[in-house]
């Protein structure tokens, strides 16, 4: 256990900041990028985890316990987005035949 | 130190092969090793608990639930969506707008301290709990209500409902 937190204590926070940017950057073009709706969710699922990581490294920074708590609720709050999104998709599809989003234009003008 | 910087370039490649995968079941198993990478740093920075959580509730449950719903929904390469080149290289230009733009403000910060762990027992269940259960007690709470709720939608959205249409 003293080895492992010796191993951290050369990373500079701003490197834990840019790796969080990077993916969360990543989560955005995988949004715009893709048509699939079950990936989409899955960039969104990318992005949560980047902010996830970002909330427990300043939480270590700062020796203060609510941010890793903070990534507890928010890991609740994915869980429940999830479940509601997958059924979403599988009405969507039950419907429509496909999970492509631009299928789904109805309320666009 | 370099065990941060081979993570962190293992996260980053794994997350590029998630959006770049062309079959949707290989993505999920991409994701799968991203999430993996994300639980390697957890245990880095000593946070046990979240180390534990990311490995039971996003491996275990919601990228499982992820791969019975596609295997559910039966694709076949041919239904697969592509995008014109044009909207895929906007995209990309987009999302490496957003990257750039969260740099280049990242550089005004100038050169900062290491991320020292002060006390080897943040992380630690016990001390994690006692945090939760005094002052986010009330969070805590509703957010049981929040999946019980979650859980209700789900399941009233998935179901196929004859009678109502019959009654309209």
């Amino acid at each position: 256990m003293e080895s492992l937190t010796h191993t951290i204590q050369a990373v500079p926070l701003n490197h834990y900041i840019l790796l969080s940017a990077i993916i969360f950057s990543i989560g955005v073009m995988g949004v715009l990028l893709r048509r699939n709706a079950i990936v989409i969710f899955m960039s969104v699922e990318l992005m949560l985890n980047s902010v996830n990581l970002l909330l427990t490294a300043f939480s270590v920074y700062r020796g203060d316990a609510a941010g890793q708590v903070f990534v507890f609720f928010i890991m609740a709050l994915a869980a429940a987005e999830v479940a509601v999104g997958l059924a979403i998709i599988v009405m969507i599809y039950r419907n429509t035949n496909s999970i492509d989003i631009n299928v789904l234009n109805r309320l666009k003008w | 130190m370099s065990t941060f910087y081979f993570i962190a370039f293992l996260s980053i490649f794994f997350s590029i092969l998630v959006i770049s995968a062309k079959n949707p079941v290989h993505s999920i198993l991409y994701l799968i090793l991203t999430f993996f990478t994300f639980t390697i740093h957890y245990i880095l920075m000593n946070a046990q608990f979240l180390a534990i959580v990311n490995f039971i509730v996003y491996m275990g449950a919601i990228l499982v639930l992820f791969l019975y719903t596609l295997m559910l929904i039966n694709l076949n390469k041919e239904s697969e969506p592509v995008k014109p080149f044009m909207v895929k290289i906007a995209a990309v230009f987009g999302g490496g707008i957003l990257a750039v733009a969260l740099v280049s403000s990242l550089k005004s910060l100038g050169v900062s301290d290491p991320v020292v762990l002060k006390n080897p027992e943040l992380g630690l269940v016990k001390n994690l709990g006692k945090v939760l259960f005094n002052e986010f007690l009330l969070p805590f709470e509703v957010s049981s209500v929040l999946l019980l709720s979650a859980m209700v939608g789900a399941v009233l959205l998935a179901t196929k409902d004859k009678e109502t249409k019959a009654t309209i």
